[in-house]
């Protein structure tokens, strides 16, 4: 996976947005204290969001080009998107959901194998509990395979327990679906366990990169943490 | 016990206001999405245009109406003169007033059903490879169908009380264009306060119905 992002300038609420960087490993994160912009790097890359200047490429298609007038939209981009309330779809079942972006080139069976989710497809989304709402919108995203997997803090509204078993889920999912994915989190150990390499964000600006284990040398905890 | 002519009335009121109602769906759906999801120039504009009917004396709304529709009328003259289409003083009338009367309510509460639907469900969809046709039909109205529901029975309600544009536009010729209100506003000038009372309990169990309904949809959509 390679994905370029070049030129981008992006005002918000209390700084600009500013971002060049190029992404090759199978699973970077996003980190950084709230409010840094990270949610808007997601957006940008997955077309819900425009820029008044941006560069956006995706294994050498060109995504987002603002100085061609170009912008690919969010249907026809193939990345997929899991925010961090899951955003189900309400009124449909489990599998209305899991089925509702799948073209039959991804398995429905191997991703809720992976996933365990098997007995849930005709179940109701109010019925779910957290940690299930997360595992179905990640299998929904993954269903309409996709060639990026933006994950915007999935684990954020789950107890310590929950994380820790979704968190296992994600890591099956880079290991035996091998989907790159782009992990935006503010939580050292669950960047720790899942990620190559991360990206520090803050107000708006790279600050620095490495591998998570460089980064957080300090024993496992919240010391990194910059909330 | 109600009077074959009584009953004519009752049929005729909920059958043009069903028709007004089933006429402004499809444009009043329209417009109240691209309120609540869209900007554009003149956007504003619009949304006083709609509101207008609510504030206005309704005899005004039906001065205007008859102005454009009667024969010699902008509508009116095209409508006559290409269709062979004549609109004043005829059933077509009262559904003309009684859909430009029930269209603001139309609009407002199908604005805030759609205003209610998050956005980001709609941004999801799209993520998934869906249309924005698919993102309506699939996830905005269905999402939105309570309120709508809510809003469609109003904007019935308010095509059943429908007076004041309707006398003027449609007139009152018994059989034809004689609704329940205008029924019983002919009936008290008559003195006949016996057989008005009776139309007015009809009246207000019907116009009781569909607001009770209505309310339910509105407030199982929150």
């Amino acid at each position: 996976m390679k994905l370029v992002i070049r030129d981008v300038r992006l005002p918000l609420a209390h700084f600009e947005l500013r971002l060049d960087v190029e992404i090759t490993h199978q699973v970077t994160a996003l980190f950084g204290p709230s409010g840094a912009g990270k949610t808007s790097v997601l957006d940008l890359i997955a077309g819900l969001r425009q820029a008044p200047s941006a560069y956006i490429e995706l294994d050498g298609r060109v995504l987002t080009d603002t100085s061609a007038r170009k912008e690919v939209p969010a249907r026809d981009r193939h990345i997929g998107y899991v925010p961090q309330d899951g955003a189900l779809f309400p009124h449909l079942s489990v599998r209305g959901n899991l089925l509702y972006g799948n073209k039959g080139d991804t398995s429905l069976d191997r991703v809720t194998g992976v996933l365990e989710i098997g007995h849930l497809l005709d179940r109701r989304i109010g019925d779910l509990s957290g940690g299930e709402k997360q595992r179905v919108a990640l299998a929904r995203a993954l269903l309409s395979s996709p060639r990026l997997l933006l994950l915007d803090e999935p684990l954020a509204a789950l107890d310590e327990e929950l994380k820790m078993r979704v968190l296992s889920y994600l890591q099956r999912v880079r290991d035996e679906l091998r989907v790159p994915m782009l992990y935006v989190s503010h939580t050292t150990d669950e960047l720790r366990a899942l990620c190559d390499e991360v990206l520090v964000l803050d107000r708006g600006l790279l600050r620095g990169r490495g591998e998570p284990r460089e980064l957080f040398a300090a024993p496992a905890g919240a010391s990194h943490d910059p909330d | 016990m109600m009077s074959s002519e009584e009953w004519q009335i009752l049929g005729l009121t909920v059958r043009t206001a069903g028709l007004a109602t089933l006429l402004i769906l499809p444009p009043g759906l329209l417009l109240a999405w691209l309120l609540a999801r869209t900007r554009w120039r003149g956007k504003s504009l619009v949304e006083t245009l709609v509101a207008l009917p609510l504030v206005m004396p309704p005899v005004a709304t039906g001065l205007i109406l008859l102005k454009a529709f009667g024969r010699r009328g902008p509508i009116g003259h095209f409508l006559h003169d290409t269709l062979g289409l004549d609109v004043v003083f005829t059933w077509r009338a009262v559904v003309l007033a009684m859909a430009v009367m029930a269209f603001p309510l139309l609009v407002r509460s199908a604005r805030v059903a759609f205003e209610g639907v998050p956005h980001r469900l709609e941004q999801i969809a799209r993520t998934l490879g869906a249309r924005e046709g698919r993102v309506f039909f699939t996830i905005t109205l269905p999402l939105a169908a309570r309120g709508i529901l809510g809003g469609t029975l109003l904007a019935f309600a308010r095509a059943l009380g429908e007076f004041g544009a309707t006398i003027l536009v449609a007139g009152n010729i018994p059989g034809r264009t004689t609704t329940l209100s205008l029924a019983i506003y002919q009936l008290v000038q008559l003195g006949q306060d016996e057989d008005a009372f009776r139309l007015l309990a009809v009246s207000v169990a019907v116009a009781f119905a569909a607001v009770w309904l209505s309310e339910w949809f509105l407030r199982g959509r929150a």
